[in-house]
């Protein structure tokens, strides 16, 4: 397993770590990127993340299994001579420099010329826009401007592999939408290998090129982000990305990648196996909300429909959300778009719902 | 009248009445029961800070004694001049007897005579015998007194007792001043006091160049304790401090005399040096009554005002900017120096401020350990006060300490900007 891992420009083989002994703060983390490619980490806090994160730019050691970098195990060699660029949470620009000062420290620290410095100094500041700022301090910037500025830093010398620990956690809405373009097409262009922390779920799904769901200290699923939130591959992941509804019942019948479920209610409905084999298990089904189909019209002859009481109905301006009491769930939503021929729900109101076997996934319970 | 008539600049209530009366009205309670808080607090430091102060202001130049006492001496020896190679004529010495015959029926010819004695040695005497002359004569009858007060002591014809006692005469004096920084006019000129009397330079220059000392000293030992202290883990942090902070428990004069047992010549390093055999018995160290003792124990003793604010200050700076300049390709020296130490700076600048201020007023421990060559001015204003009693010396000493670190706070806001300056 380990044989096939080890073509990736960033490998982590079996790296546990443990701060005091007695637990795991990472459980048998396996991972392989390729170059060039964005990677974001996500997951709660304290799933272990950002400590990946830490051991990979050297500041943590991993107490068992092995970082690669280029086939190079990393493991003992110290953080000042991994070359790895690294923006930080609260972008740690040195406050008792200038922005070029900022800037032309990585480039000092290799013994740069000073002519040299200075070109490599402006074309990183202008890459980000920031070229009018040079002799600046940073506390005279703006947290977007500051962060542009670490984004050059952690470019100014370079590197092939650039790590960001939720770089703009910081950021108003707006600017982080901007930013988080602004960061994807700069990787892009350089064709910098990222690894990405947050615990931003839509940050994580429009920026990178795969995800890794953290949790409990292992990744949960490792895939782009499409994948991630069409098919979650187990309950934590459904239930950590997007909106989502659950239910939980027993597989009745399991025939390929169709089964039907008794919810514990006693209505039967259809699904897609996931982690589930048999009949007789238990299973947690997901639903995405905008996947819930109230018009019987639009769904298979021989679907299964399911009894829904209209509990609120709410108007989101493109969209409408109808909260449903599903089986016991009061907290099942509906989702769909604001269209003419789409019709619109009191409280109270009786209906019934259905969706297409492969919308509903069938996880672990 | 709609509210367009009003000018923009001048904001009103509803009623018209101006914004900024009404706003001044509403926070007046407020003010006022705030300066009631404070006001027992302000009144202990009008009357515990600001007076003693002010009275060693007034002190350091106050001489109405000489005129006060000697009203008509003063008086008749305006009109000679201190450069003359005569003595006073006649009326001088007349008024002499005339003041002294006063001074000596109210009991001040003393007072007088000690004021003129911190100036001119002697003076005491002179005036003791004076005195026991003058109440024998009658000044209608008895003149002319000049070769009279002459043959009571040979001082009153010599013409530096005139100079001095015409040039001591005024009030307010600089005379204090002069002294304070070893300077007399007892010839009626400023000139230098002689080597063998001149003390205060000296002890000011030490005073200074010790506290920097210690400062230094304070700062190299006090910044890798300050450092761990802002680096361990929380728990230990805490022990660790209490251990900074456990001399503060302790009071100042078990500190010092701790040292005296640790220092002295039977002391317990000198006992070990020789149980070892570093030393020869004969031949032990001299840790005790000298410099090097009041370096070693006011080091130690101010060390966690050095610590504290350092601590403080590295506390606030994030570990995050450590590793950015290690992820950046910064050695651990390099990272430190260039990154850490610089904002380490505002902490460096408070701790040495507050203890070097600390150190050149300090009194206790020269005192305990110094002995004559470890005497900081604090000492010589101590001694000035009690032994010699010349409170208008001390008054100028006290009062050239406090405009020195004045001027070093000036200087230092200056440099470093005080704001920079934290201290928690």
């Amino acid at each position: 397993m380990s044989e096939t891992r080890t073509d990736g420009f960033v490998v982590f083989d079996r790296v546990q770590k443990s701060y005091d002994g007695e637990t795991l703060v990472v459980k048998d983390l396996n991972l392989s990127m390729p170059k060039g490619e964005f990677l974001t980490m996500l997951g709660p806090s304290g799933s272990g993340k950002t400590t990946c994160l830490m051991m990979l730019a050297g500041f943590e050691t991993a107490t068992h299994g092995e970082i690669l970098l280029d086939n190079k195990p990393i493991n003992n060699i110290p953080p000042h001579k991994r070359g790895i660029g690294m923006v930080f949470q609260n972008y740690a620009l040195f406050p008792h420099m200038t922005i070029a000062e900022n800037l032309g420290f990585p480039l000092e620290v290799r013994g740069m010329g000073k002519s040299e410095r200075e070109g490599k100094i402006r074309r990183a500041l202008d890459m980000v826009q920031m070229g009018d700022f040079a002799s600046r301090r940073p506390a005279q910037l703006s947290g977007g401007q500051q962060q542009r500025v670490a984004l050059a830093r952690a470019l100014v010398f370079e590197p092939e592999l650039v790590l960001m620990d939720e770089p703009l956690g910081a950021l108003d809405k707006q600017l982080r939408e901007h930013m988080q373009f602004e960061i994807t097409n700069l990787a892009h262009t350089l064709g910098i290998t990222t690894v990405y922390v947050t615990h931003d779920q839509t940050e994580a799904l429009t920026m990178s090129d795969r995800v890794a769901v953290f949790n409990d200290g292992r990744i949960q699923q490792l895939a782009p982000p499409e994948d991630l939130y069409e098919r979650p591959e187990n309950s934590f992941v459904a239930q950590f990305i997007g909106e989502n509804n659950k239910l939980e019942g027993v597989i009745e019948t399991i025939n390929g990648n169709r089964c039907t479920v008794r919810l514990d209610d006693g209505s039967v409905i259809d699904a897609q196996p996931v982690n589930v084999t048999k009949s007789g298990e238990r299973t947690r089904v997901s639903i995405r909300p905008e996947r819930v189909e109230s018009n019987p019209e639009r769904l298979a002859s021989d679907a299964h429909l399911i009894d829904a009481e209209v509990l609120e109905f709410i108007y989101m301006g493109d969209t409408f959300r109808v909260r449903l009491r599903v089986a016991g769930n009061d907290d099942f939503i509906m989702k769909y778009r604001n269209a003419q021929d789409q019709g619109r729900y009191s409280p109270g109101q009786k209906i019934q719902i259905g969706w297409q076997a492969e919308d509903c996934r069938a996880l672990d319970a | 009248m709609s509210s367009s008539d009003t000018k923009p600049d001048m904001l009103s209530t509803h009623d018209g009445e101006p914004l900024k009366k009404s706003l001044g009205r509403a926070l007046r309670r407020q003010k006022i029961r705030a300066l009631l808080l404070i006001a027992p607090l302000l009144a202990f430091v009008i009357l515990g800070f600001l007076m003693p102060i002010g009275s060693m202001l007034t002190r350091s130049i106050d001489n109405e004694v000489v005129e006060e006492i000697m009203p008509q001496t003063v008086a008749a020896l305006e009109s000679w001049d201190v450069d003359s190679t005569e003595l006073p004529p006649e009326e001088t010495f007349r008024a002499l007897v005339a003041d002294l015959q006063v001074a000596a029926e109210n009991r001040t010819a003393l007072t007088f005579a000690r004021r003129m004695n911190y100036e001119l040695a002697g003076f005491t005497t002179m005036v003791r015998r004076a005195q026991r002359l003058v109440r024998r004569i009658d000044l209608e009858t008895d003149g002319p007194f000049r070769d009279m007060m002459i043959e009571s002591h040979e001082g009153w014809g010599e013409l530096e007792t005139w100079r001095a006692l015409k040039a001591y005469s005024s009030s307010p004096t600089i005379g204090y001043y002069l002294s304070a920084v070893d300077r007399t006019m007892v010839s009626g000129h400023i000139e230098p006091l002689p080597d063998d009397r001149s003390i205060h330079l000296m002890l000011f220059w030490r005073t200074a160049w010790m506290s920097g000392l210690i400062c230094f000293l304070g700062l190299v030992l006090g910044y890798p304790i300050a450092f761990l202290l802002a680096n361990v883990k929380e728990r230990y942090a805490n022990l660790l401090l209490i251990m900074v902070l456990l001399p503060f428990w302790t009071s100042l004069l078990v500190r010092t005399s701790s040292w005296k047992v640790l220092l002295q010549e039977q002391g317990v390093i000198n006992q070990t040096l020789v149980w070892i055999g570093l030393v020869a018995d004969d031949n032990r160290l001299t840790m005790i009554n000298n410099k090097f003792g009041v370096i070693v124990a006011m080091t130690q003793i101010l060390l966690p005002f050095m610590i504290l604010p350092l601590y403080s200050v590295m506390k606030t700076i994030p570990p995050s900017y450590v590793r950015a300049a290690k992820s950046l390709g910064a050695n651990d020296w390099t990272a430190f120096w260039r990154v850490y130490f610089p904002q380490s700076i505002p902490g460096i600048g408070a701790g040495a401020i507050l203890v070097f201020i600390m150190a050149v007023g300090y009194y206790i421990t020269p005192e305990l350990v110094g002995g004559p060559s470890g005497m900081f001015i604090s000492n010589r204003i101590a001694h000035q006060w009690y032994v010699s009693g010349n409170w208008g010396l001390v008054g100028a000493l006290g009062t050239i300490l406090l405009v020195a670190v004045l001027v070093l706070y000036w200087v230092y806001d200056r440099v470093v900007g005080i704001d920079n300056v934290k201290l928690g």
